[in-house]
């Protein structure tokens, strides 16, 4: 099938972001090796990357659906669902666990009421851990909303968090 | 260009640096960014440009300096003044003050003379924190490129390989295959087309060397890849970096662009007849992707599951064809054994272990940072006298090498040398660098669960003993730690940590329980705490408390 558009000013789907998704696939010739790539720009245009995506996806590079989904569900880096709307990733690193990271995980997880790997109720803040930001030096590491922020302790870490999301009574109920 | 046209380059670049009075450095890498060096190279450049030095004064942003705790870092090239802690006022009196006035503000001052920067060897990071990372002019000044104009214009391929082979170099990655007998096998391999492949996908948590060398001089190890090229026969290399260090790919692309616009890189090398691309490739966080085999499989857009070995890479490796795998710091190595001869790299590092290690030093230790040391060092020298010790008043337990794969040194064994052998001979590994020290708060059970928790989560799922064992490994240790668990289930655990590593296909699930059974050698007396008698051992838990469902995201 050809995914050309008749009018070139509008994507036939109605949605032009999928404009900047082909330009992609045909910088990359179509090729099915440039798969991740592909998922890669996906995400960073939509966000996430929801089924209907992913079958755009697999059309467009001639690549089975469940090659396409196998793939994107085995990279940790590729979201299927979306996320809050700020993320506060930790870094779950050895020298950010040796130095603590795991009261920080358990005093946000106990304050906010939602596990690590998980997006609060309200939709506010994602809760991440991290493999390892490569900041060591400055552990323990946590990245807020892309920005890196180090030597945090379980009071400063809550207080970050408390900047996107007050936890009032009425939000734990 | 050519060579000579490269060497005239060079030249014109030192003039120019040398016309300058004062050079600024600051740390552009991740680490000082990450504690505001942005803000910090403003105020630099805006007090320049307000006292009207931009003549006499440059300010440039460079790869990491090393001592990254103590970031931001600023140093002043004509002097070597290292200023420490940085902010936007200190910043501002480093210019009103050292620059204009020459009084150094001394509440700042770095001592320089401390074994942190005098007890190291610079090969791989020697223009870290020294060039513009971002400046191919200023890489071409401090020799760049010169190696590969030697071999393209002097040296067969096959001296490459054998000035590699006499060097004694291995492999950075951890495993130390040596990298010359690599080169070679790729070389006599028969295929159309070969490969050049760049490992950057550094997963081991608590190791920031390659993005290091990545984010201070990327030009080096494309250098090292073209040169590699070049002696095995192949056109196309790829550089695999992982998709958590952004300002790396982004600073590698820029080389890469900068190389291709100037000669160095794409068809016609340096006017031969030699042709390199170089592309990257961006993982998606999979740590079984720094497995070789592995990261070929995603480099063709697959997931990330190894392959039985043999046949090597060398043989048959990406699409099918002989391919060159070797990690960032390996190439790094190349430019200058070639530059500067195999002799002189040979003269460095132990009888089997050859040149340098680079090591980044974090956990419970006061100088956190990016080290690099002649190999055969012994490891308390790199604790105490660089590292300055464990963090105050409390007292050295063990150093983790290896990450995940790896194990613990106790005390005891502090005065082991630091080369490939020594370390197996106490159960740990090389491997790509990371150093992590651990003081007597760190609970070597939850250590070793720790691990193990990263190798369960990160196996890929392919082969049997490594997707079930480590589950079961994580259950039996969280029953330890729960204090659950009786002598039968200690048995248990070395049965099956036995059973994981003899095996299972490939290097992640052969040295998962790597952890466990160092710290079970070295501190089993802390296992043996927390076991309870038999007869007061009551009903399951444990192995079953483990969640078995398949891991999404």
């Amino acid at each position: 099938m050809s995914t050309t558009p008749l009018d070139k000013s509008v994507h036939p789907s109605g949605d032009n972001r999928f404009k900047l998704l082909d330009r992609a696939v045909t910088k990359h010739q179509g090729k099915g090796d440039s798969l991740i790539e592909i998922l890669h720009v996906a995400q960073g245009i939509f966000g996430y990357l929801e089924n209907d995506l992913l079958i755009y996806v697999a059309h467009a590079l001639k690549l089975p659906l469940s090659r396409v989904y196998g793939v994107a569900t085995f990279y940790h880096f590729f979201n299927l669902k979306p996320k809050g709307e700020h993320t506060f990733v930790l870094c779950m690193g050895t020298a950010c666990y040796v130095k603590g990271a795991e009261h920080i995980q358990q005093a946000l997880e106990e304050h906010h009421q939602c596990k690590f790997g998980t997006t609060t109720k309200d939709n506010k803040v994602s809760f991440i851990t991290a493999r390892c930001v490569g900041s060591c030096g400055l552990a323990p590491v946590a990245v807020l909303d892309d920005v890196v922020v180090g030597k945090l302790n379980p009071e400063t870490a809550l207080q970050k968090a408390g900047e996107w999301r007050t936890v009032t009574t009425e939000v734990l109920s | 260009m050519t060579v000579e046209e490269l060497r005239d380059h060079a030249e014109e670049e030192l003039k120019r640096q040398q016309e300058k009075k004062h050079r600024i450095l600051y740390c552009s890498a991740a680490g000082c960014v990450s504690c505001g060096s942005e803000q910090v190279q403003n105020a630099l450049k805006s007090k320049v440009k307000e006292h009207a030095l931009e003549k006499e004064c440059e300010v440039i942003g460079t790869g990491c300096m090393g001592l990254c705790g103590e970031g931001p870092l600023v140093k002043i090239q004509s002097d070597g003044t290292v200023y420490k802690n940085v902010n936007v006022r200190s910043a501002e009196q480093i210019v009103e003050s050292h620059v204009m006035n020459g009084k150094k503000v001394s509440e700042n001052v770095c001592d320089t003379t401390a074994p942190f920067f005098t007890s190291q060897t610079k090969i791989v990071l020697e223009n870290c924190g020294r060039i513009n990372a971002e400046s191919l002019d200023e890489y071409i000044a401090v020799e760049g490129y010169e190696a590969l104009g030697k071999a393209l214009t002097e040296m067969q391929p096959n001296d490459v390989i054998d000035e590699i082979r006499k060097s004694g170099l291995r492999g950075r990655g951890g495993a130390g295959y040596p990298t010359g007998l690599k080169w070679d096998i790729v070389r006599k391999a028969q295929g159309e087309q070969k490969y050049i492949v760049c490992n950057a996908d550094e997963g081991d948590p608590g190791a920031f060397m390659d993005r290091s060398v990545l984010e201070g001089d990327p030009h080096r190890v494309l250098e090292g890849m073209a040169l590699a090229g070049y002696a095995v026969g192949a056109s196309q290399g790829y550089v695999y970096c992982r998709a958590e260090y952004p300002l790396a790919i982004e600073r590698l692309k820029l080389a890469i662009k900068q190389s291709e616009k100037t000669g160095l890189l794409g068809n016609r090398i340096l006017e031969s007849d030699f042709n390199f691309r170089i592309d990257i490739r961006i993982g998606a966080g999979a740590f079984v992707c720094g497995e070789e085999t592995a990261l070929l499989q995603s480099i063709e857009g697959k997931r990330g599951n190894p392959k039985p070995r043999p046949p090597y890479p060398s043989e048959k490796g990406l699409w099918g064809m002989p391919t060159v795998i070797n990690n960032v710091e390996t190439y790094a190595n190349i430019a200058p054994i070639i530059r500067k001869g195999s002799d002189w790299f040979a003269s460095i590092g132990t009888e089997k272990s050859k040149g340098t290690k680079v090591f980044a030093l974090a956990g419970n230790i006061k100088n956190t940072g990016l080290i690099e040391v002649p190999m055969g060092i012994p490891l308390r020298k790199i604790i105490f006298d660089i590292g300055g010790g464990t963090t105050e008043g409390t007292e050295f337990k063990a150093a983790q090498t290896g990450g995940p794969s790896g194990g613990c040194i106790p005390a005891q064994h502090l005065d082991l040398p630091v080369d490939y052998e020594s370390l197996a001979t106490v159960g740990s590994i090389m491997g790509s660098g990371g150093m992590i020290v651990m003081d007597s708060t760190s609970k070597m059970v939850d250590v070793a669960k720790f691990f193990m928790q990263f190798c369960m989560d990160e196996s890929c799922g392919k082969c049997i003993p490594c997707r079930v064992g480590t589950r079961h490994i994580y259950g039996l240790l969280e029953k330890i730690s729960k204090k659950k668990a009786t002598q039968d289930d200690m048995i248990l655990l070395e049965e099956l940590c036995m059973m994981v590593k003899e095996t299972s296909l490939c290097g992640l699930g052969q040295s998962a329980p790597n952890p466990v059974l160092s710290t079970l050698r070295f501190f089993r007396h802390e296992y043996e705490q927390l076991l309870q008698p038999r007869e007061r051992y009551e009903g399951d838990g444990g192995v079953t408390e483990v969640d078995f469902s398949p891991h999404g995201n």
